[in-house]
């Protein structure tokens, strides 16, 4: 028999150790951990080991181990119940700004997670908790856009001295008639000025105008309104308390919800339901905000509001300038300066309201409340929920009247990151376009459980069989053969692991499946291995035939299995693409461990004995 | 360990057109059933709300009837999981687009008469999302027909393609027979399964055609038929053995695996089995059938004259 070349042997050492290091975390369990994050996503402060350390200890509490760990800040402890405690107690010693969540670490160690190795994560199926798709309802949020412009196009050709004979709505369309063409023309010339996001036509034969949204505006509401969605379900998740939540857009219109470890859905749908909107006010400079604040005497005409960074007391006016549903647009942008800014928006009834109190106003400052509408299920004594609504009102921008502006105005003098949370705060108070739930999947923690159990128990009883089969039929190849099915197993595990792709119940399925199809490319080897032999070959020269002739066979059988694995992947939803990428990751890597792997213990074994009359194969 | 001493010599061949009459009689049945008895669609497809819910003792199927009666669901499918203390509730889709709150008022009725009432899993799925997973599954199966057809043509020869994919086909419609015959429920991932089972069946295929191409390079002098018959002998403890490893850790998955791979699992082992007779009489007869020669797969004899 040849000799195996060196590189392979080198190849197959260095793959089984890579693979061995990093399947190496999901041996290590998990710790009942608190995770902290501060809901402005700003960095946590330089000393905030202290910060969560004097939280826990005013509580009599001890923790295992307190660290920043990728974006958030972990506290470990070693039972559930004093992470239930600790997380009470950081509640009420950190105040509002931070985000506490219950979670779980892992206990891996440094060195591992210092080269990138971190366990697999499990999907929802295996670890229980609430997965939502939510459909944002475009089709409502276009019309309403479209139906604006009925309103807004004649009181602008008033404004400009252009008239007209008729207006009309038709359908998503808004058709003005004129007296003449000459009107009609100067008509459409000043509207392209004045709103570039419409689609002018001039009807033939009469003098009407039809004036549509072009597909870029269209495409902008609908990202609008998923945006806005997007937004405010963020913002309210981080209220939950959930460690990991995803949010997250798919495609042009639906969003993703998947909360780990949340049963409650009662509580996770009422958060959806929640409303916001926001008002454009004047703040009011004759009373003093503090005393106010102080006295609860508040100045007649004013309101007392406080502001959403340092709770700073402020009194506003109470007439409303422009109210959400006012907001058209609000986007993060640069000024002409160069400095960031947010742009927004007003529809005309806002536009002429704010141009009316601007005119007045230069120099004085306005402020943009945020009220939200928050609702939350109690359960009383006897256990009968109850649905109560609370109103959260909080003062998200002050900014002085530089001059006089209607539609258009922009918001400047902030940081970058200012700009960018105010532009999506606006957003999130402008009139939300309604979200409907369209999917619902909620696995209890007993059902995650039983699932990785019985998942645990398949896998382990068919690798048995599968082993005891190819022992009792092979010999010694057989035992190859299982050593390459167990490399390959912890290569599948050590590829999942690194891709971070979630665990699930089809995607156990899949690994259990793919045993049964891995020792095939054995089968193959073996079987053409006492071919060669039946035939008279020597046992060395068959080995190798075995190996060579059997390799595009096992390949081209790959590329087949691997054609409908992508199309799974492609077109599957949710935990159906779980059962893909473990099939397919095993079929790629099986590829490997059954040809080298096997092939290298092979010849490891019989390589050297020269004068071999049989294998123990048969 | 040896089933057979050499090369077992059986003459699939000579019943390749009973095999080909067996099969479209078979497939016509399967398709009949499919047609007229219809297939147990879960609420992946239909729509709709399942709610599985755990007792702490056993519990009688009338008194949760009575219960959700109470929340005015009139006619939901109740039925136990697995034990007497593990039930399952359905409903249809409705036309409400508040559907999603049916999953929480079901709860609530339920904890009404048992508190203890542990909650297993909700699924609600509204009928547009069923309706795309219908399409997407389709076409995922499809696009899998194209893709496998179009690397069989290119790493053998159209006639093959026609065979393999036919053979495709007719286990895929073997199993869907069999789902609608047995009224298992059919899910999101019983379509992985048939997913997994063409490819799976494909690989069967594949290995007796590399036999065939190997075996009409090195037996020039012998009949096509005689070729084929030779390597469907060749490979077939092969196929043996590789089916039951399958069918073994297919087995442990059914068994030990819990309710939720049921399907996949059952709808696999059938089309394992189907799999070991379609890729001899329906992939292979097919491509004998359809005439295959030699020359559509030994193109070597034109590049030894082309060096000359």
């Amino acid at each position: 028999m040849q000799p195996y070349p060196l590189w392979k042997t080198i190849t197959l050492v260095i793959v089984t150790l890579l693979g061995a290091l990093y399947a190496l975390p999901n041996l290590y369990g998990e710790d009942p951990a608190v995770q902290i994050n501060t809901i402005s996503g700003d960095p946590l402060p330089a000393d905030f080991a202290e910060t969560v350390q004097a939280a826990l200890a005013a509580d009599g509490l001890q923790a295992q181990g307190s660290r920043a760990d990728g974006g958030h800040w972990v506290v470990r402890f070693q039972q559930s119940e004093q992470q239930l405690k600790a997380a009470d107690a950081l509640k009420k010693g950190l105040g509002k700004g931070y985000i506490v969540a219950l979670g779980l670490a892992s206990k891996t160690p440094d060195w591992l997670t210092a080269v990138g190795a971190k366990p697999m994560s499990l999907g929802l199926d295996l670890r229980g908790g609430v997965h939502f798709l939510l459909e944002v309802d475009v089709e409502d949020a276009r019309k309403a856009a479209a139906q604006r412009y009925v309103t807004d196009l004649p009181a602008y050709l008033r404004k400009q001295d252009i008239r007209y004979t008729g207006r009309r709505q038709d359908g998503e369309r808004t058709v003005l008639d004129f007296a003449d063409g000459v009107a009609r023309d100067a008509a459409r010339k000043a509207i392209a000025k004045e709103y570039p996001e419409l689609q002018l036509e001039a009807a033939e034969g009469s003098s009407a105008l039809t004036a549509t949204l072009t597909d870029a505006e269209v495409k902008r509401i609908v990202d609008f309104a998923v945006q806005q969605n997007l937004t405010t379900l963020r913002n309210r998740v981080n209220q939950l308390g959930v460690a990991e939540p995803l949010v997250q857009r798919q495609g042009s219109n639906r969003i993703v919800v998947q909360l780990p470890s949340v049963q409650d859905t009662t509580r996770v749908k009422d958060l959806l339901g929640a409303t916001a909107t926001l008002e454009y006010r004047a703040v009011d400079e004759t009373g003093s905000a503090d005393s106010a604040a102080a006295s609860g005497i508040i100045p007649p005409g004013t309101e007392l509001f406080y502001t959403r960074e340092g709770r700073r007391p402020v009194l506003l006016k109470r007439e409303v300038i422009a109210a959400g549903l006012n907001l058209v647009d609000a986007a993060a942008t640069v000024d002409e300066n160069g400095t960031p800014a947010v742009s927004v928006t007003l529809d005309s009834q806002g536009a002429k309201r704010m141009y009316d109190f601007t005119e007045k106003s230069v120099g004085k400052p306005m402020a943009v409340l945020f009220r939200e509408t928050v609702y939350e299920t109690n359960y009383n004594a006897e256990g009968v929920p109850l649905r109560e609504s609370r109103e959260v009102e909080e003062i998200i921008s002050i900014a002085s009247i530089r001059g006089v502006f209607g539609k258009r105005f922009q918001t400047t003098g902030l940081t970058s990151k200012e700009a960018h949370s105010l532009a999506l705060l606006l957003k999130a108070g402008a009139l939300a376009a309604p979200v409907e739930i369209v999917e619902e999947r909620t696995v209890g923690p007993s059902l995650g459980a039983d699932n990785i159990r019985k998942g645990f128990m398949a896998a382990l009883v068919g690798l048995g069989l599968v082993s005891l089969f190819m022992v009792v039929y092979y010999k010694v190849f057989g035992v190859f053969a299982i050593a390459a099915l167990s490399l390959n197993l912890v290569l599948v595990v050590a590829v999942l692991s690194i891709l971070g792709a979630a665990l699930t119940v089809p995607g156990i399925a899949g690994i259990v499946l793919h045993m049964g199809i891995a020792v095939d490319a054995n089968v193959l080897i073996y079987e053409r291995i006492r071919e060669e032999m039946r035939n008279g070959i020597k046992p060395g020269e068959a080995i190798q035939h075995g190996y060579d002739r059997a390799f595009l066979t096992i390949a081209d059988a790959n590329v087949t299995v691997l054609i409908g694995t992508v199309m799974l992947f492609a077109l599957g939803a949710g935990p159906v693409k779980g059962f893909a990428i473990t099939l397919a990751i095993g079929i790629l890597t099986s590829q490997f461990t059954a040809i080298v792997g096997s092939r290298a213990l092979a010849q490891l074994v019989f390589g050297r004995r020269q004068r071999m009359t049989d294998l123990p194969i048969w | 360990m040896k089933i057979f001493s050499g090369v077992p010599n059986i003459n699939f061949m000579a019943q390749r057109k009973t095999g080909l009459w067996v099969s479209s009689f078979v497939t016509v049945v399967s398709i009949l059933l499919v047609v007229f008895r219809g297939l147990n669609f879960g609420i992946d497809f239909t729509g709709g709300v399942l709610v599985e819910v755990h007792y702490p003792q056993a519990v009688q199927l009338d008194a949760v009837r009575a219960d959700l009666a109470r929340a005015q669901y009139e006619n939901p499918v109740v039925q136990f999981f697995g034990t007497s203390s593990d039930v399952l509730i359905r409903l249809p889709p409705t036309e409400e687009t508040s559907s999603a709150k049916v999953s929480t008022t079901i709860l609530d009725a339920l904890h009404a008469s048992e508190p203890n009432v542990e909650l297993r899993r909700i699924e609600f799925v509204g009928p547009q999302v069923g309706e795309e997973l219908t399409q997407d599954g389709s076409l995922a199966l499809l696009l899998a027909f194209i893709g496998i057809a179009i690397y069989i043509m290119f790493r053998f020869e159209w006639k093959f393609a026609v065979g393999a994919v036919a053979a495709l086909i007719h286990d895929a419609i073997m199993v869907l027979g069999f789902l609608s015959l047995t009224w298992i429920e059919f899910d999101l991932t019983t379509v992985a399964a048939i997913l997994a089972l063409i490819g799976y069946s494909n690989n069967e295929t594949i290995v007796i055609f590399d036999r065939v191409r190997e075996n009409l390079l090195s037996q020039r002098r012998m009949e096509i038929l005689d070729v084929v018959n030779l390597s469907v002998n060749q490979t077939l403890l092969r196929s043996v053995i590789t089916h039951l490893t399958t069918l073994l850790v297919l087995t442990a998955l059914l068994v030990m695996g819990g309710k939720s791979v049921h399907s996949f699992s059952s709808a696999l082992m059938v089309g394992v089995i189907v799999a070991t007779y379609s890729s001899i009489y329906v992939s292979t007869g097919l491509a004998v059938v359809l005439n295959v020669s030699r020359e559509d797969l030994v193109p070597a004899e034109q590049t030894d004259s082309d060096v000359t």
